[in-house]
Parts: C-alpha cells; structure tokens; sequence
C-alpha cells in the first residue's frame, strides 16, 4: 500500500530552450554601459546574470555574471570586476531593482576614475537577451517520493526552469517545487525549508540537479521514518 | 537513415535527443523549407546534408532546395562574400543585375514550394533577393548569414541590407556579427557533425597511416595548425612559436595544414613567406590539401598532442571545436568565437603573441597529465554546446519562436501562450 501522501495536482515537468537574440547595444566602455543599462530591456540584465548558466562554461566560472566579467577582460578593471561579482540577483524584487544596483555601481566607479577606459573593438559588450520556448516532457508525478526517485533523469534545463525560471514566474518568487509541496499542507515542511535554502548562483545546472536530488531524498526519509 | 537520431543519442545521450522530438511536437503539420546555393561543398551544404533529414526525422516536413545561376553570378557573390569579411571588392553594375536575374528566375522556378512553406531558410548572400520576388508568400522567412560579418564592407552590406531587411527575422553566429536590422536577429552558433568524416572515430592503423605518408614520427610530439595559408591564421607566428618551443623541447614537430587557396590570390604568397619561415626544417611539415581531406585533417588532428588556431582575426574557428572534440587542448589567438571555445586552463590558452603559444606549448608537453585532464574536459564542452544537437534544437526553437507573435516566452506545454510582449 502506498503510504505517500498526494497533493490535489500532479508535478508536471517541464522543460524549456533559450534562445538567443541580439539586441543590436555595444558598450566600448563604461559610460556606454551605464547608458544602456538605463533603457536596455530587462530581459537582457535577466539574460547577462542567469542565461549564462545554459551556455558554454565551467563549474567554476570567474565570475558569475558577464557584467563583471567584461569589465574584467574587456576594460581591465579588476576593481569593478570585484564590486559587480558580488551582485546576487536573488536579493532583488525586481529586474529593476538589480539594473538600478548596477548603475550605481558603475556611477561611482565612474566616479571614482579620471580616465575612461575602453575595451578593444573586438571585445565590446553586447547586450544579449532570450526568447524562451517552454514545452512539455514525458513526466509528472503525484507524490514528491516519486518525484524525488527521478530528479536526477530530469534534463538539466528542466531544473532551471523550475528552479530558476520559477521564481521570475512566480507572482509569489517561490520555485515550483515548493509552491507544489504546499499543495500537502504540513507534511513536506522540512523539505519545503530545505528548499528554501539552496543558492543557486554559485553553482553549475547540474550541481544544482544534484542538490535537489539529495535534498528531496534527505528530506522524505525524514518523513518515513516520522 | 531511419535510425540517424539513434546515432546521435549514443553520442549526446537521450535526454538530449526526446528533447528535440518534444521541441518538434507542435511543428508536425508545418512545411519547411531551405534555400542555399550548392548541393556539394561548402560548410552550408555540409549542414543541410544533415539538418534536413534530421528535422524530417523528427516528423518536420523539410524540404531542400538549390538555386542555379551562370558563372558570372557566382563570381559575383564570392565577392559579396568577400566585401562581408571587409575586403574592398570589384562590383561592375552588370554583375548585380545578373545577380538580381537569376534569382528573380529561381524565384519563378520555386514559387509554388516557397510560396506555400510555413518557413523558408534562406543561407548566405546568394539567394537572399528571393524574398523579392515573392510577394505572394504565406510563411516566415528567415535569413541565415554564415559569414563572418563582424567589419563588413560598408558598400556592399548597404546593398545586400535592401535584400534582407525585409525578411521576418535572421541568423547571425555571434552577436559581433549581427548588424542594425528591422527584426529580430537570432544568435545561434555554428556546430560540428561527430559523425561525419571530419569528425568521426578513426581507426589506430589509418591515422598511423596519415603520419606515415606525410613522414611525421608518432614517436614524437607533433603540434597542429590546421587553416588556409592566411595571414589572419598567422602561420609565420606559429613557426615562430615552434622555434621558441622547440629550443627546449628539441623532439616537437610542427604541422601546418592548409586547403589550396584557389580563390585568395594572397594565399600563394603566404605559402611562399611560410616555406621560407620554415627554412627547411624536416620537422616542419606544411601540407597543402584538397578540400575534401577530411579524413586526413581528422587523422592528423587525432595524431597531435595538442592544437594551434593562433588567429590573429577568427569567425567562428570551427578547426578549434574540431580539435577539441578529439580531445586536443587547444593554444588559440584571443580573438573572434575561439573565445568561445578556449577557456583558459580548462580547455586551452588564449594567447596573444607567438611567444605566449611557445609558452603554453612548453606548459602542456612538460605535463602530459595536464593535456589529458584537459583534452577531456575539452571533450565534454564540445559534447554539451557545439554538436550539431544543440545547433538542430535552437533551430527548432527559432522555428516555434517566429510562428508565434515575438514574445520573450513561448508556452508550448498546454495551451499555447504567448508573453512579455
């Protein structure tokens, strides 16, 4: 008999693709940055600090937005490198939120520099932003026992869209994990904390898919055995 | 070809390969149709030869067809091809408007197929005028520019924009390459096929074969350029890296291997300045090719310890994913889309001067560990982002994108919806 609890609608996975677009900005250098910070679409800043995590890159990347990485190797600017690497996105409400940090960042680094320093013509900034086409796979599951038993089949896109994705989604910010296991009232709480703690930033998609795994299985042991 | 996809799933996994048929689910009813200029040769033709029974594969009705014109028409749109790498080019007013006949006459020959496909691909510059003389089209219409555009010249992209501004959307490789357009410009990097003869696993015996013809000793290392003798591939530099290499490492070989250079009349004087760099050295191999060497660059690629693509100017530098894939670490010029490529200690060195490649090489040949750790992880980049998989599902994801209004988000689970627009 199965002795899992059931919430009223099934985790439905799905999984998404990015695809990029040219948003036809270049910075040369730090003024044009600001510049176009100030009107770029969100969809870019979102792109520039998330997006990279389903592009080409190692586990440990220098840093882990392009802001900070082009004033690292575009302008040579270790100092601003360092100040935009720390920006975490989680801390912000809003897309606007963030670009307005940015900003300001750069203002005072602008501030801070007699001279102005400019990145080669072959090493501009582009500003680059994403259409995502989201779309259904095979799996759904019913109890987060199941759904745990399978975490680690799940494509490593389909983590970021219900881990990353979900909490641009979400009216509420939640990922779509927890905003299911509420779904089963009390019983998942210590797997809905759990959760609540995992940083995704400083992670590749597949440490993350990893995380996930050993928590959901960590946690719903706990259940068992409760 | 019934199991294709299968073929691939051995090399990519799975995952990877259900994604593309779930990708494709709600284009089952559309037609599809590419347009290029030649059945054979060519990285264009090299891409439909698989990207066309892919997609049908996948259950995508897909059509590819070719447009014909006279010589001159050709020699014209080499040198548009030339004046969008930002060469100055020779462009005599009757040349255009032979260019703009012939495909007005294709248009005429393909108008039932283009007039009525849900999505026509147009690739490169040859067949780009079309679109005009189709006004009746019902589809999407897609320019893909495989070319290098990053510094075009100005004169003939204003007259190539007139043709292409008009279409629904377009496709550049890199965004340095996307130009200022009326819609939206997608970013999608070119791949390499595992499976085809450039690529594909070789046996032991033929690749000792290659080295054997061309008197390369597999007993020693061997390092690797292989590009057309041009001097944005910088081959007197790599000569001079060997050199400095080589004053500490006496046993290196160095081999330089390049295609004929038919159409670049500069390509014979630098072959000329790199035989006189390599000054007889029996240890500098420098192999001219004929372009469907394939397996023999594939041979040699596998036989080097490691690769150079020491550009000084590089598109995309698809010898670098090709190397990499064989599980080369790859010294590359910090330049253009082997920035893409070469991450410095995981897959390679970005280097700047020969003196840094002389460098690197000294690096990796003092520790083979190094090169195996990351050849294997060079391996494994090339596997997650530039196989001709990932390069088949952002066409597939374009191919959603632009039937539907342009949102920022596609839901294609459910009901189809449509935000952020």
């Amino acid at each position: 008999m199965d002795n899992h609890a059931s919430g009223a609608m099934p985790f439905i996975v799905n999984d998404c693709a990015l695809l990029a677009i040219a948003t036809g900005k270049r910075a040369q250098n730090l003024k044009e940055l600001r510049d176009h910070l100030l009107t770029i679409h969100p969809g870019s800043i979102y792109f520039h600090f998330w997006g990279n995590l389903l592009h080409p890159r190692f586990d440990e990347p220098e840093y882990n937005n392009d802001f900070a990485a082009w004033a690292r190797h575009g302008l040579h600017d270790k100092v601003l490198a360092e100040r935009l690497s720390v920006v975490d996105p989680n801390s912000y409400g809003t897309l606007d939120e963030l670009r307005q940090e940015l900003i300001e960042i750069i203002e005072q680094r602008l501030d801070e520099r007699e001279v102005l320093a400019w990145a080669q013509p072959d090493q501009q900034f582009e500003f680059i932003r994403a259409i995502t086409v989201v779309f259904r796979t095979d799996l759904q599951f019913f109890t987060p026992e199941k759904l745990a038993a399978r975490i680690r089949q799940m494509s490593v896109s389909s983590v970021f869209y219900h881990f990353i994705d979900a909490k641009r989604r979400n009216e509420n910010h939640l990922d779509d994990f927890r905003n299911w296991l509420e779904s089963f009232g009390e019983r998942y709480q210590s797997l809905y904390q759990s959760l609540a703690q995992v940083d995704p930033y400083f992670t590749s998609l597949t440490d993350l898919r990893e995380e996930l795994a050993t928590i959901f299985s960590g946690c719903l042991c706990e259940v068992g055995h409760g | 070809m019934a199991n294709l996809l299968d073929a691939y799933a051995e090399i990519v996994g799975r995952d990877v390969i259900d994604q593309l048929h779930q990708l494709a689910g709600p284009l089952r009813d559309k037609r599809v149709v590419h347009v290029n200029s030649t059945r054979l040769g060519g990285g264009v033709a090299e891409l439909l030869e698989k990207h066309v029974p892919l997609t049908r594969e996948l259950g995508i009705e897909t059509h590819w067809e070719v447009i014909t014109g006279n010589a001159l028409f050709y020699q014209c749109t080499k040198n548009f091809h030339n004046g969008l790498q930002g060469k100055t080019v020779n462009m005599p007013a009757d040349w255009l408007r032979n260019f703009e006949e012939t495909n007005a006459f294709n248009a005429d020959q393909l108008r039932p197929i283009l007039s009525d496909a849900d999505i026509v691909f147009i690739h490169d510059p040859q067949p780009a005028p079309l679109l005009r003389y189709l006004p009746e089209r019902k589809g999407k219409w897609v320019w893909r520019c495989h070319i290098d555009v990053n510094r075009p010249n100005r004169v003939i992209w204003r007259y190539l924009r007139s043709f292409v501004a008009g279409y629904d959307a377009s496709i550049f490789s890199l965004a340095a390459f996307a130009q200022p357009l009326p819609h939206t410009q997608y970013l999608i990097p070119p791949s390499i096929d595992p499976l085809s003869d450039k690529n594909i696993d070789l046996p032991e015996d033929e690749i000792d074969g290659v080295c054997e013809r061309f008197g390369i000793d597999r007993e020693r290392p061997v390092i690797l350029q292989v590009s057309r003798f041009d001097r944005f591939k910088d081959p007197a530099g790599v000569i001079e890296a060997y050199r400095i290499a080589k004053h500490f490492l006496p046993e290196i070989q160095l081999v330089l291997a390049g295609g004929t250079a038919t159409d670049d009349p500069e390509g014979d004087a630098v072959l000329a300045e790199v035989r006189l760099a390599a000054d007889g050295d029996p240890d500098v191999h420098i192999l001219l090719l004929p372009p469907d060497a394939h397996r023999t660059i594939n041979a040699l690629q596998r036989a080097a310890d490691l690769a150079v693509q020491k550009s000084l100017r590089e598109g995309f530098g698809l010898t670098v994913t090709e190397a990499l894939w064989k599980g080369k670490p790859v010294i590359g010029g910090d330049t253009g889309g082997i920035r893409l490529q070469v991450i410095d200690h995981h897959t390679g060195f970005l280097v700047n001067t020969p003196e840094g490649a002389a460098l690197r090489i000294r690096y990796l040949l003092h520790d083979r560990r190094k090169i195996e750790e990351m050849g294997q992880k060079a391996r494994q980049f090339v596997r997650d982002n530039f196989l001709i998989t990932r390069h088949l599902r952002e066409y597939l994801t374009l191919m959603v994108s632009v039937l539907h209004a342009a949102g920022e988000r596609i839901e294609l689970a459910g009901d189809i919806r449509v935000r952020g627009q």
